[in-house]
């Protein structure tokens, strides 16, 4: 499988990454490189067998139920690029 | 600059705790060790000399009472991807530049409650994202390491290469790094360090800016094998704040340094002799086969058939996992933020402003073996490929204790020599990729130089929990090779 201008403009949407039209060309050469490269994977027998979503073995304790933290509104406004009163300043999103 | 700075961090710690030298002076030599270098090598991104002698004198204090942790009074460095509060921690990005984290990360604090004093952020790939640290914010950090009648600039390798960098310069007595492909093993095999990961979920991923979280493992650098056991074992434990973390008690570490590697089975994996490999790799590969076998140890071949397929089905598993852990730079909470003309413009604008090509590139790909279509062709594929990858593992602990090969395909290379093929840089991950695959503890330990004086590691893997027998395997590398050597001063 490889891609066209117009798979890269649609996965840069859905990525929201503003590429730039000269970029495009670019990553169309780049991204059909490294699919290419990772087509052998095709060539692996995958008949029946699970897909691994983690490496760990073992049961992994599950945490009580509970409030461990909070009350730090301060600490958590700390690196917002913008904020007011308490509350996080967003761009307009509903008309 | 005195000499002790260049003692390994078993010795300084023993020479804290005789009294010897104080937690002070030594945190006075090594920032400003670390401020003599900075111009030349570049590995660092963010100092505070406050906290750094604030630790200090509470380490004194400490060693006074005599009290003291594992690692008292012992300067580190910290790659810019673990959160220190109040210092910069920008995973060497511009879309984090400025932030600074109000909470620290869980492994950085168990440094600090082990003794450790906080010395410098170190440079990395942006977001983790490279083998040669050329893709930082702060530009490419220089390897101490020189080819021999040359002054070239060579990479100290990625993406942990300030960590690398300082720890092989004698700026610290170690340092944090994170090993999502090899990001840890290949700089310490480019920069004659030793560098470890542990098992999967040994070491908290909370408050470690995310890459790939199947694949992350934090560990460290060091100048010994002995060092780097007393890191993990400061760095290790049961966190609740990261659901993978392992809840097993954390071995003695060190303890397992120096003892016999007599009657171990050694596995030796044919398919890691791959084309267009240097010979110099294979004869200190062939090396290390002879040192374990003159220790007492077996050496049986084994085969990972599996093992081309690794890198590939990373590409996959990698990006798809960045690119869902990446959503999170909106440029609305945290981070920097370019307005646009509309919420879905803004968002655009400031990735694109905020990250790298690599990155984007990664978050791409990642983006597009997710979407709709492509699902099960690509991920599904490539998961059940890692599961195959895990298999090979397996199949080859039934017969061996540990697994020796090369922990990189070269000796370090020039900067900018391979950063116009994505996929040139990535084959720097050949040999370290499948233990990311399968969770299984994997370290690099120095055992030569090649004929341009340049040094090469080698690769120990172990079963999953059985990072005792790694450190045991490394240590008889570390005696038999007697590597000993250091980049010559020049920055």
């Amino acid at each position: 499988m490889s891609v066209t201008a117009d798979d890269v403009r649609r996965i840069a949407r859905l990525a929201r990454l503003a590429e730039p039209e000269d970029r495009i060309d670019t990553l169309v050469g780049e991204l059909n490189g490294i699919l290419k490269w990772i087509e052998q994977l095709d060539e692996v027998d995958v008949e029946g067998v699970q897909a691994m979503t983690t490496p760990v073995a073992f049961p992994l304790p599950m945490r009580e139920d509970k409030i461990t933290d909070g009350g730090i509104r301060d600490k958590v406004l700390a690196n917002a690029p913008k904020s007011d009163e308490g509350f996080f300043v967003v761009p307009k999103s509903v008309e | 600059m005195s000499d002790l700075l260049k003692l390994s961090l078993d010795e300084v710690s023993a020479k804290l705790k005789g009294k010897e030298v104080s937690a002070t002076e030594l945190a006075q030599e090594a920032f400003a060790a670390c401020q003599a270098a900075q111009p030349a090598l570049n590995a660092f991104t963010a100092f505070d000399e406050e906290k750094t002698m604030a630790m200090a004198k509470a380490a004194d204090a400490r060693l006074a009472r005599g009290e003291g942790g594992l690692l008292e009074g012992v300067p580190l460095a910290i790659k810019d991807l673990f959160a220190v509060e109040g210092v910069d921690t920008s995973a060497s990005s511009n879309i984090l530049k400025g932030f600074k984290p109000t909470y620290e990360s869980t492994v950085t604090s168990k440094l600090w409650d082990a003794g450790a004093v906080f010395v410098a952020k170190t440079s990395m790939d942006e977001f983790a994202m490279g083998s040669s640290n050329e893709t930082s914010n702060t530009g490419p950090v220089v390897n101490p390491w020189k080819a021999k009648d040359s002054n070239e600039s060579l990479t100290p390798g990625g993406s942990s290469g300030g960590s690398a960098a300082a720890v092989a310069a004698d700026l610290c007595f170690g340092a944090t790094g994170t090993d999502t492909g090899g990001s840890i093993r290949q700089p310490a095999s480019f920069t004659g360090t030793v560098g470890v990961k542990g098992t999967y979920g040994r070491t908290s991923r909370w408050g470690v800016v995310a890459f790939a979280s199947s694949l992350d493992h934090p560990g460290p650098f060091a100048k010994t094998v002995k060092d780097s056991a007393l890191l993990l074992q400061a760095m290790s434990g049961h966190d609740p704040k990261d659901s993978t973390s392992l809840p097993n008690d954390v071995p003695d570490f060190a303890a397992a340094v120096g003892q016999s590697v007599k009657g171990l089975k050694i596995g030796v994996p044919k398919e890691y002799r791959v084309d267009g490999m240097p010979a110099e790799i294979d004869e200190v590969w062939q090396k290390g086969i002879d040192w374990l076998k003159a220790a007492g140890c077996e050496i049986v071949d084994i085969s990972l058939p599996h093992t081309k397929y690794a890198l590939p089905a990373y590409y996959i598993v990698a990006p798809a996992e960045a690119s869902s852990n990446l959503a999170r730079y909106d440029g609305m909470r945290y981070g920097n933020r370019v307005e646009g003309k509309d919420l879905n413009d803004t968002y655009e604008k400031t990735r694109a402003a905020g990250f790298g090509h690599e990155v984007q590139r990664r978050i791409m790909i990642g983006t597009y073996v997710l979407s709709a279509g492509y699902y099960d062709a690509y991920y599904l594929r490539a998961q059940k490929v890692r599961t195959r990858i895990l298999q090979d593992f397996d199949q080859a602990f039934e017969k061996v204790d540990a697994i020796l090969t090369p922990a990189a395909p070269s000796a370090a290379f020039g900067l900018g020599t391979k950063s116009d093929d994505p996929i040139a840089m990535y084959l720097n991950d050949v040999f370290t990729v499948t233990a990311n695959l399968a969770g299984v503890p994997a370290m690099s330990v120095p055992a030569g130089l090649d004929k341009s004086g340049l040094p090469l590691g080698l690769q120990v893997i172990t079963r999953a929990l059985d990072e005792e027998t790694m450190f045991k395997v490394g240590a008889a590398i570390e005696d038999s090779a007697g590597f000993g050597f250091k980049a010559e001063k020049w920055w």
